[in-house]
């Protein structure tokens, strides 16, 4: 039977990851690690020691920013960024969700919108979010402003053959 | 020269000024951009934290389309130039991931054309000095510090641009423009990119070091060429530390004397025209 490690490395698809030392040039270079669960070096030994629901139930999955620090300095190449990438998809696919649920909110309401009109649309993905999210009321203030200031464009043009564009998202549909 | 030009969603909307910007010195410049047909979006953070072969799909449907043109593709946006260089990183060293795009798409992969930034482009192949000579008004006075930002520089071996721990190109340019670049060693550092909206505390504390840093180097103002380091920094960072913050292309216009950054300046959130005015640049 494949275990949590043996998944992650044949889904990273590079480097395996028991190559990491854990000299923590990736915590000390992570913009995000001061507000993680688990820091990135932390995480690769809890693949390895098989903490899956953890891992997978951790805020510090969806709080990397996908700055790639890590993987630029990884001594070892192991490519953290990428692993992060890994164990959001398979938190999804599991049927875990998010820790972070305003952060998955956010992704779905971007990538829906880019599936309704082949571009983003801006204000429309805003009014997505905030229903998805349940946060209605912030950033009142600065998309009145945004508006005001001609930032915010309503009527954006779309892709005209969207068609082309939803069939991408129908064929690497996952979960 | 030609290019094929990416112009990315943002280009309508919040980063309005900086699509604009960029036409106009690239036309100043003897750049001809053509935009590519009936683009769509990279899919940005939100494909490749969710879905894999999505986030290969959605930029490799738009090369496709700018492959048949031939020309190298310009990217201003940060964010949609690193998703295009990973998608061709990943579509040129993996075959079978190649094969599958190709038929989920239904367009065939070829390599040769380039993904170009319009730092590397103006640094490279329009070169200092011919940006020097189309200077008309010096940015005297101007103190900005550059900032990088994360996605034109990481992973190095993809993106192929620059010094990825203290990148220099846009000192060079600022500097060719007469401003007085400042030093400081927050170049690459994270604004907290998408998290903008989902966990805008998060970003607000990374964006307030990034301000107060740039203001201990003794710069006043901050300089990008990412939409969303100039949304994070010009509307997240507290009252007290905001300063203005430019998209480079914005200062190239000013200092060659081309119309628009009156009209540019305005769609800031952080106001830049009294540190212009003051300086006398406008």
């Amino acid at each position: 039977m494949k275990t949590f490690l043996d998944e992650v490395n044949e889904r990273i698809d590079g480097v395996p990851i028991q190559r990491c030392y854990h000299c923590r040039k990736c915590t000390a270079g992570c913009p995000m690690a001061f507000v993680m669960e688990y820091n990135p070096n932390k995480v690769i030994k809890m693949i390895q020691m098989g903490k899956k629901d953890q891992v997978l139930g951790s805020s510090t999955i969806w709080l990397c920013a996908s700055c790639e620090t890590c993987i630029t300095r990884c001594p070892n190449e192991v490519d953290i960024a990428r692993m992060m990438d890994v164990l959001r998809q398979m938190a999804l696919e599991s049927g875990k969700g998010a820790k972070e649920k305003s952060v998955l909110a956010f992704h779905e309401a971007f990538l829906s919108s880019i599936r309704s009109g082949g571009r983003l649309n801006e204000p429309m993905m805003m009014v997505n979010y905030k229903l998805k999210s349940g946060d209605l009321f912030s950033d009142m203030a600065l998309g009145l402003d945004m508006f005001t200031k001609g930032k915010l464009s309503i009527f954006a043009p779309k892709t005209k053959d969207v068609a082309s564009v939803r069939k991408i998202f129908e064929r690497t549909k996952t979960a | 020269m030609k290019v094929s030009i990416y112009p990315g969603c943002s280009a309508h909307g919040t980063a309005k000024e900086y699509s604009q910007s960029i036409e106009a010195v690239s036309h100043a410049l003897g750049i001809e951009t053509q935009e590519i047909d009936d683009w769509s979006c990279c899919g940005a953070t939100s494909a490749h934290s969710t879905n894999y072969k999505l986030s290969v799909a959605l930029p490799a449907r738009n090369l496709m389309i700018a492959q048949k043109k031939g020309l190298d593709v310009m990217i201003p946006c940060a964010a949609c130039f690193n998703r295009f260089k990973s998608a061709q990183h990943h579509l040129e060293k993996d075959k079978a991931l190649r094969a599958e795009m190709e038929s989920i798409i239904g367009a065939k992969f070829t390599d040769g054309i380039s993904i170009r930034n319009p730092i590397d482009i103006i640094a490279n192949d329009i070169g200092f000095d011919a940006l020097e000579k189309k200077v008309v008004k010096k940015l005297e006075g101007l103190k900005p510090v550059s900032y990088y930002g994360c996605l034109l520089l990481r992973p190095p071996e993809v993106c192929e641009f620059d010094d990825y721990e203290n990148p220099v190109l846009l000192d060079k340019i600022l500097t060719a423009c007469g401003a007085d670049v400042k030093k400081w060693s927050f170049k690459t550092d994270c604004c907290g990119g998408s998290l903008s909206i989902s966990r805008t505390d998060i970003v607000a504390k990374m964006v307030n070091k990034l301000a107060s840093m740039a203001k201990e180097a003794g710069a006043n103002c901050i300089v990008t060429a990412c939409p969303l380091c100039m949304g994070n920094l010009d509307m997240r960072a507290e009252a007290s530390l905001k300063m203005p913050v430019f998209y480079f292309t914005e200062l190239l216009a000013l200092a060659m004397g081309l119309p628009g950054p009156e009209k540019w300046f305005k769609i800031h959130i952080t106001d830049p025209m009294p540190l212009v005015q003051s300086l006398k640049l406008m």
